[in-house]
């Protein structure tokens, strides 16, 4: 499906290069400006910044349309009948919507940005295995908010104020706007506890070695609590919309 | 047909766009909320890098927010304006656009006058609140002329970036679909404005003054205001001339347009 619209696609990868470039620039002049050492590297906040743009599209930041679609047109009371856990069915969907994308946009960046714009490989074998291992748990947890996402709709119906705000809150605490260590470090503390940092931030420190590759353990730890409340949430009010829903149409 | 008739019926046309958008209120509310946040969240970026690094090759916080806030406000006020422009491929491809033809205004005023999207106030709000911080914090003294550049910078800036709108729009005549890579631009631009283009690399100031003008509206009015030479040596008059540049690419994007719109073919059977 995502195939048909190579244009695009193509469009939108040329942004998101373009965007990534402002961005390395941005830090470069940066890191010129400062003797301090930093909590990062100017080497390692690049290749941030690449994997931010290569994984993008995995973020929980919108609402499914066509589950949107069925909720405005009443069609949703189709998806109550089918003989399958509403939940279970609608997390797959999202892991599906998520992951469909993400695959057909970092493949190319991964290679553009390492050929031509400073990206860099992981930092050891240990850190790509503990990358690889955070960017599922990233899945599963970017997969859960997407869910309680979409449940809402079933309350706002239009999803205008959540596919407005949360967006927001999402980039700047996942390290969307820019690496979580180089905020105050009065934050830190904060930032770290957050669901958040486990979409990006955490994976792609693993991955430039930032986060030595022996945390993991305690990074998917992190993800894995959070996407259990986030699931154990997303089952409550989903079986309390279920009973409040009115089907519109007729 | 008069300038005032004109006027007249261009604020007839955004009254009805503006009593659209009031009857969902609430979803009004949100959109301008969202567009506010989304371009703080930006702000803070930019505020916590500053926290960490102090300066960016000797440009303090005060004076990269008047980059941004200058950036800001044109760019929303843009957006607003054209947004006409900016959803304008789905009225070719609909065929729509045969209408128009019809009517005894030019194709440019009525795409223009078709909404005025209110929600991109969250942005200029923002903007404009980083720009009053900005011009309160800097260190320089503020002369009548220096206050009327601030004001000519904006506008010249809306000036270029609707001028991208209409580019972007007239490519659809040709292509019928919206091509997104004029996005990269715009979207590109207004990121890149947002600090002062001596930070970057050498190709990538020369293409943003020569090929997309934004640094002559936006970057040298504010080195004006702020008093600092160019690392290039542009001439000391050109700031003040930069409302006008905008105005002039604006109108030579007009140009382009009347030609896509003689190159029109219908879609519609």
């Amino acid at each position: 499906m995502l195939l048909q619209y190579r244009a695009a696609a193509v469009a939108g990868f040329g942004t998101q290069l373009f965007w990534g470039l402002i961005m390395v620039m941005i830090y470069e002049a940066f890191y010129r400006s400062t003797t301090v050492r930093q909590p990062m590297e100017l080497g390692q906040v690049v290749t941030y910044v690449w994997l931010g743009q290569s994984f993008l599209a995995m973020l929980p930041w919108n609402v499914d349309s066509e589950i949107r679609g069925m909720v405005r047109q009443g069609a949703v009371a189709y998806e109550l009948l089918r003989p399958v856990d509403l939940f279970n069915l609608w997390y797959s969907r999202a892991v599906a919507t998520r992951t469909a994308p993400t695959l057909l946009r970092s493949a190319p960046m991964f290679i553009t940005a390492m050929l031509f714009f400073g990206m860099q490989p992981p930092d050891s074998i240990a850190s790509g295995f503990a990358w690889a291992a955070a960017m599922i748990g990233a899945l599963m947890l970017g997969c859960a908010i997407s869910t309680i996402l979409n449940i809402s709709l079933l309350w706002t119906i239009s999803s205008e104020g959540v596919s407005r705000i949360v967006p927001a809150l999402v980039l700047i605490f996942s390290g969307g706007i820019i690496p979580l260590p180089l905020f105050p470090d009065w934050a830190q503390q904060t930032l770290r506890v957050l669901p958040f940092a486990g979409l990006a931030d955490f994976p792609y420190r693993l991955y430039v070695g930032n986060i030595p590759p022996d945390r993991v353990l305690f990074v998917l730890a992190h993800q894995v609590a959070w996407t259990i409340a986030f699931v154990a949430l997303g089952r409550a009010i989903l079986s309390r919309g279920v009973r409040i829903m009115v089907v519109q149409g007729g | 047909m008069t300038m005032i008739d004109t006027l007249r019926l261009y604020l007839r046309f955004i009254g009805i766009s503006v009593r659209a958008q009031m009857q969902y209120k609430a979803s009004f509310i949100m959109a301008a909320v969202g567009n506010l946040l989304a371009s703080a969240i930006e702000f803070l970026g930019i505020w916590a890098l500053f926290e960490r690094f102090g300066s960016i090759r000797g440009w303090s916080l005060p004076e990269v927010a008047l980059f941004y806030g200058i950036a800001n406000t044109a760019f929303a006020a843009s957006e607003a304006v054209a947004r006409g422009f900016d959803t304008f491929s789905s009225m070719v491809r609909l065929g729509d656009f045969d209408r128009l033809l019809l009517r005894p205004r030019s194709t440019v005023f009525q795409v223009a006058a078709q909404e005025l999207q209110l929600m991109r106030i969250g942005r200029f709000v923002q903007g404009f609140v980083v720009l009053v911080w900005a011009m309160s914090a800097v260190d320089i003294t503020w002369t009548f002329p220096k206050a009327l550049l601030v004001v000519g910078a904006i506008l010249g800036g809306a000036c270029v970036f609707a001028g991208f709108f209409i580019l972007q729009a007239t490519l659809a005549f040709w292509t019928i679909e919206t091509l997104e890579i004029v996005n990269t631009i715009t979207y590109g631009g207004v990121q890149t404005a947002q600090y002062p283009l001596a930070i970057y690399r050498n190709w990538f100031r020369k293409f943003f003054t020569f090929v997309v003008p934004l640094a002559l509206v936006n970057y040298f009015p504010a080195l004006a205001i702020l008093g600092r030479a160019d690392v290039s040596g542009t001439p000391a008059f050109l700031p003040w001339t930069s409302p006008l540049l905008g105005v002039a690419f604006l109108a030579i994007t007009m140009q382009i347009w009347n030609f896509g719109v003689r190159h029109y073919t219908s879609t519609g059977s």
